[in-house]
């Protein structure tokens, strides 16, 4: 049965992979110096999809589709908007870098991994589910080793496929058994099935766990997080930055609606398991970012903690909370895309990644200084970006909930979180180039730089201060869950 | 509908802020010229709404305006402006401190002169406009979250002030400090403001972070017990309340000048107004019962701050322990908790907002031009800068507490509301009117009036046009208020009236 429907549900996905085959039709036919251009339509393909999806593929009441695979509902929708624009972001990021820019299968590999997170915001099968995970897996483990011949990028790519498809078994292992207990793939039917009395509270903990294993990669929290740091350093800076944000936010969405819709009946068994990884991973986050000099490991564990303040909204297991962790993961897409963007930019022209590399950034480049201080403040969670909302609201959640020891755990992290976000704003401020002839080393963006920088600012910008659209939209697909 | 003045004010320094950033950084006169007439223009504006404030109408809150900003339950925001009594003069005083701040940064053309800011002042004026805009958001706020979201703002640009163009001595560690410090408070604050908005919807069903509506929220005594201190304290570390003052007098030595009028002058009273209106306002039994905790706390503050502001030998260190000393006194006046003690603390935080700001002012012209400020190495300061040394002996007067001045309209209610609750705790306070009084008339003889040192000789020059402007500014409104205390002292009082309604319900 194809409705229109049916094709409203999956009109972005055909618009992507439209897009993905116009790459792969055009790029042979380019000259050398015009490949680039691949990025120009990666991008601005993904604008008209965007539009497209808003004006002819929006959802109304919550259905299903495609025999129960997919649930067409807002959340859902929303999260795919989200997903587009930071692989927009990432394509006119990967344009100017000299080894992956000019290569059109790279383009095409973010494409297809796009459709495999844009299917796990909306899976509402278990089959589906595994499925749209691998399809966002696998071709992020081609782009992380894309730089053949550069030993960091190979191993990247290695380690993030052998810790991929590790954890991704022992998920499957866990729907396996999920399947078993309750006769179902579909997440409603096994909300149904699964009762309290039907499982023994120790077996529902070993399911969950077993599946906590898959997700916790997906989202990097500790102890699954061994891969971060070491992946995030030697990938492409654009694919870290896109690994870091929309695979992170596609691994949240498959909690949300996994966890809210299934499990409801074993909440207690799966928000204390979160609770713990939650604390864990935010404490550990930050007190390894303490003494890297590197800025893309310091992100990575910048990120590994931010996956920790995030789960704090999940564990709150009410409207409000999933809403502020989709607000987050909008906040956390802009902020984190925009500091991957500038370490980008900054180290295609010096070819430098330590911290200390960034001194005079503010006056070789006072416009890129001014976004690094967006950036960082906004990952600090301070006002008025994305961050600081995003954090107010997840930290309510968790009070709302009564989970106020987790919610102060989070507010000492944000405390030592300040302190090495500023530590890197001191080399971009403070201090200077050893010969202090700034004006002699310029830092020039080209135009697709400052045209995904610009936006991505503007962006934390508005999150941080005309919230109110986007939280309703979070909000709207929070109600879906419930 | 009336003319929104209370959001033009708070957000014209962030418009000025964003066009100052947008401007070429090589026009320095053009961008320094573009932060005068935005300052300017706030000064006039709350100058109006002080002159407009009606005295006689005791409703509360005036000049209230309120626009939804973001209602989903359950999570409300408005963005609801108002001022009250006590809010209406810092308000003044926040555009006065940023008159005379742009004015003093402003910078001079002679080479043995390193006064005012030369380095990026692109970036100084946008960011000093940006701490401008948090602090002013959080005197107008009556909405808790953009109580909150205001207040986040006023305390990160300060890192970025003093560390960029601070002393270079300290400045990094300072800044680092100051902002941990502030931003530690402000969390725990937080996790208290979350716990008040949510017992407020258990108890009344009302999800709204408006203060007016929390005010009669019936938290329970218990739940006022649990959450006061860490609210108050939060708070008020930004205060300088001991001990949790570390943090202030490294911040002020290393500042630039004008920052360090800001710091001192409004910043701290933001602290102070902070916990006010939140801690005590809110949370009045919770008040009640710890008021003893905060009158020690802000006693020991009084006395330590001016022995340690007695010893130092750097100007700005003796000026940033007085300044503890001084917002003890306010915290003192707090803390008693009754009608005449408030309103001392109202006054106070306006009084020495102007005081201390004229003090830096007047360090930072001396040691632009002297390049120290170390009290031994000065010296013969009157013939030379004649202007500057009648503005700092004024200030000097005003903190001793002379009558005539501003200083004895704050400090003599204290005194009374103390004696009222616990007459011990005024008596050893006042010990501290006595040594600072010794530690600033030691001050003045020393680095005004003892001969010059030689090496000083011929390199002194005296303070520009500009810089006679801002210290005429700020003397002449704490004679103003010591000479007509009514032109203020009504004013607080309609907030101090609100308030003892509050208080007087435990």
């Amino acid at each position: 049965m194809f409705t229109s429907m049916t094709f409203a549900s999956i009109l972005p996905e055909i618009l992507i992979l439209t897009i993905g085959l116009l790459v792969l039709i055009f790029e042979p036919f380019w000259k050398e110096d015009q490949k680039r251009n691949a990025g120009w339509l990666t991008a601005g393909g993904l604008l008209i999809a965007m539009l497209l999806s808003m004006v002819f593929g929006r959802p109304s009441e919550p259905t299903e589709v495609l025999g129960g695979m997919i649930r067409f509902d807002w959340l859902g929708f929303f999260l795919k908007m989200l997903f587009m624009f930071a692989a927009a972001a990432t394509a006119l990021l990967l344009m100017d870098h000299e080894q992956v820019g000019k290569r059109g299968e790279a383009y095409v590999m973010l494409l297809a991994s796009l459709i495999g997170m844009n299917l796990m915001a909306t899976s509402a099968d278990l089959v589906m589910l595994y499925l749209s995970i691998e399809t966002a897996s696998i071709p992020m483990y081609i782009l992380a080793g894309f730089l053949v011949g550069d030993e960091r990028s190979t191993e990247a790519g290695f380690k993030y496929f052998l810790y991929g498809t590790l954890a991704s078994t022992v998920m499957l292992y866990g729907f396996s058994l999920v399947f078993g207990f309750s006769g179902s793939t579909n997440l409603y039917v096994i909300a149904s099935a699964l009762t309290a009395g039907s499982i023994s509270p120790l077996l529902a903990f070993g399911v969950v766990s077993l599946i906590v294993v898959g997700l916790g990669f997906k989202i990097s929290i500790v102890p699954f997080h061994f891969w971060a740091p070491d992946v995030y350093q030697g990938a492409p800076t654009p694919v870290a930055g896109y690994l870091s944000t929309a695979s992170k936010a596609a691994g949240f969405a498959v909690i949300l609606r996994l966890f809210f819709i299934a499990f409801p009946e074993f909440t207690n068994t799966w928000t204390m398991i979160l609770a713990v990884l939650a604390a864990i991973s935010m404490t550990v986050g930050n007190l390894l970012a303490l003494p890297q000099t590197n800025i893309k490991r310091l992100l990575a564990y910048s990120s590994i903690s931010h996956a920790g303040y995030a789960l704090i909204g999940v564990v709150a297991f009410s409207q409000f909370g999933a809403a502020s962790v989709v607000f987050y993961m909008a906040a956390y897409i802009a902020t984190n895309l925009l500091a991957f963007g500038l370490v980008m930019a900054f180290s295609r022209i010096t070819g430098l990644e330590e911290i200390t590399d960034y001194a005079g950034l503010s006056r070789r480049n006072p416009l890129m200084g001014l976004m690094m201080l967006a950036a960082f403040l906004s990952l600090a969670g301070m006002p008025p970006f994305g961050g600081f909302v995003a954090k107010v609201f997840v930290f309510a959640a968790g009070v709302q909930a009564n989970y106020t020891w987790l919610v102060i755990v989070g507010i000492i992290n944000s405390i030592i979180g300040v302190y090495y976000y500023l530590n890197v704003l001191k080399y971009v401020y403070l201090y200077r180039l050893p010969g202090e002839d700034e004006e002699n080393h310029p830092i020039p963006l080209t135009q697709s730089y400052t045209i995904a920088l610009v936006v991505l600012v503007i962006g934390v910008i508005l999150l941080g201060t005309v919230f109110g659209p986007f939280f309703n939209w979070s909000d709207a697909g929070a109600l879906n869950l419930f | 509908m009336n003319f929104p003045i209370l959001s033009v004010i708070t957000f014209l320094p962030f418009v000025a802020g964003i066009l100052i950033l947008l401007m070429p950084a090589n026009r320095k006169n053009e961008i320094r010229a573009v932060a005068l007439t935005a300052a300017v223009m706030d000064l006039l504006l709350t100058g109006w709404v002080y002159a407009q404030y009606l005295v006689n109408d005791l409703q509360g809150y005036q000049f209230i305006e309120k626009y939804t900003w973001l209602n989903i339950p359950p999570i409300n925001i408005d963005l609801h402006f108002g001022v009250d009594g006590i809010s209406a003069p810092l308000v003044l005083l926040t555009g006065v401190v940023m008159f005379t701040g742009v004015l003093i940064s402003w910078g001079n053309d002679d080479p043995h002169v390193m006064a005012g800011i030369q380095d990026r002042p692109r970036e100084f004026f946008a960011f000093l406009f940006l701490l401008a805009g948090g602090v002013l958001g959080v005197f107008v706020s009556l909405d808790l979250f953009m109580l909150f979201f205001f207040y986040e703002i006023a305390v990160f640009p300060m890192y970025l002030l003093i560390a960029i163009w601070g002393w270079v001595k300290t400045r990094e560690y300072a800044a680092m400090k100051l902002t941990l410090y502030l931003f530690i408070g402000s969390v725990v604050a937080l996790v208290g403001v979350l716990a008040m908005y949510w017992t407020q919807y258990q108890n009344t069903g009302i999800l709204s972070f408006n203060m007016l509506e929390m005010e009669n929220a019936g938290f329970s005594t218990a739940f006022q017990n649990i959450w006061f201190l860490p609210v108050f304290l939060g708070f008020a570390v930004l205060g300088g309340i001991w001990p949790f003052h570390n943090w202030s007098p490294d911040g002020h030595v290393a500042a630039p000048t004008a920052v360090s009028m800001f710091h001192a002058g409004v910043l701290m009273k933001l602290g102070a107004f902070a916990a006010l209106r939140v801690g005590v306002m809110l949370l009045p039994e919770g008040a009640h019962t710890w008021s003893w905790l905060i009158m020690t706390f802000a006693g020991v503050a009084v006395v330590y701050g001016a022995f340690i502001a007695f010893v130092q030998t750097d100007m700005k260190y003796m000026i940033g322990f007085s300044s503890v000393s001084h917002m003890g006194l306010v915290v003192l006046g707090i803390s008693t908790l009754n009608e005449t003690g408030i309103l001392g603390a109202g006054v106070q935080m306006v009084s020495h907002g102007i005081m201390t700001a004229l003090f830096f002012a007047v360090t930072g012209m001396i040691y632009d031009r002297a390049h120290t400020r170390m009290i031994p190495e000065l010296g013969g300061i009157a013939k030379v800068m004649p202007f500057a040394t009648i503005g700092f002996i004024i200030g000097g007067l005003v903190s001793m507490g002379m009558p005539g001045f501003s200083g004895f309209v704050a400090e003599f209610p204290i005194f009374m509301g103390v004696w009222r609750e616990q007459w011990l705790v005024a008596v050893i306070a006042s010990i501290s009117i006595v040594i600072t009084a010794a530690y600033i008339m030691i001050n003045i003889r020393k680095v005004f009036f003892s001969p010059m040192p030689e090496k000083l000789e011929g390199h002194i020059s005296d303070v520009t046009v500009l810089d006679k402007v801002a210290i005429a500014t700020l003397s002449l409104l704490m004679i103003v208020i010591g000479m007509f205390p009514a032109v203020i002292v009504p004013m607080v009082e309609t907030g101090v009236k609100y308030i003892m309604n509050l208080l007087g319900g435990a």
